[in-house]
């Protein structure tokens, strides 16, 4: 699944997570691989940038946040005809989390925070996909 | 003189790094950190970290906040906290302080507050040496690059 793209080769990610570390940690690492980012800090504020009119190609969501968690949010996404890659991003290492999560409409499920090796896969799967 | 006073100083860090590894302090997850930082993010593992440091201080004081307060009863609220900083914790490598948590949670599922503030005391205990270890080799790191600095005009 595949969302419209920047008008840029560059992909373009959107972060969605409530914590100010994992934020940093990702934005740094999604650009050192040379992906454009964006970042916000609850799931309504990802839905809301889509209502606006934004589109991203990978879409980093967190599991547990206040205001909207990840899974309402990716259902909303789903609901609208959204079809960017979503990977959701989790605190434990729950299979029961995992499979719930995955349930609202991801493309994929990690433990948090991501590493080099598989932001490097992701990216390979998007490009691959297109 | 002035390079062997940053290799030096280099060569403290790198034992004040080993030393964390080998007492459990950190785990891999630091070294993943280090690897992100570079020329573009120059200062990329102290702003986490101090992130991370102003992060936990609310987290520690909510939760003994909470355990102090004769009524509490709100376990789900602690369990939040908890977890917060359980996962900052381990974003940062710090993987002590992530499992005392774990004793924490426990007792948190248990509703047993006396077991909650013994833990929390513990927790308080290991992160106040990791902030304090970490602080050190940052310092090592400030002095080094400036001993590594003050070369190069003299050089020129």
């Amino acid at each position: 699944m595949r969302g419209k793209g920047s008008s840029s080769s560059k992909i373009s990610t959107l972060i969605v997570d409530d914590d100010p570390i994992i934020r940093r940690i990702h934005k740094v690492l999604l650009t050192k691989v040379g992906l454009e980012t964006q970042v916000v800090e609850n799931g309504k504020k990802a839905v809301d940038l889509y209502h606006s009119g934004a589109s991203f190609d990978l879409i980093l969501m967190d599991l547990e946040m206040a205001i909207m968690d990840g899974p309402k949010a990716t259902k909303e996404l789903r609901a609208m005809g959204v079809q960017s890659m979503i990977v959701g991003v989790t605190a434990r290492d729950l299979e029961v989390e995992k499979q719930m999560f995955m349930a609202s409409g991801l493309n994929d499920c990690y433990v948090k925070p991501l590493t080099t090796d598989t932001v490097t896969a992701l990216v390979k799967k998007l490009k691959k996909d297109n | 003189m002035l390079g062997l006073g940053a290799d030096r100083l280099r060569a403290d860090m790198n034992r004040l790094l080993a030393l964390l590894f080998h007492q459990g302090v950190l785990d891999e997850q630091f070294l993943q950190l280090q690897q992100l930082q570079d020329e573009t993010s120059p200062n990329f593992v102290s702003e986490v970290v101090n992130i991370y440091f102003h992060e936990s201080e609310k987290l520690l004081r909510n939760l003994r906040g909470l355990l102090m307060d004769r009524e509490f009863s709100d376990y789900k609220k602690m369990g939040i906290h908890l977890n917060q900083f359980m996962g900052s914790s381990s974003s940062i490598g710090a993987k002590r302080v992530r499992n005392v948590c774990v004793a924490f949670r426990a007792a948190s599922e248990q509703n047993n507050r006396a077991g909650c503030l013994r833990a929390l005391e513990l927790v308080e205990h290991e992160y106040c040496y990791l902030k304090n270890k970490l602080h050190e080799l940052f310092q090592l790191e400030q002095q080094r690059v400036l001993a590594a600095g003050v070369r190069y005009p003299i050089q020129n």
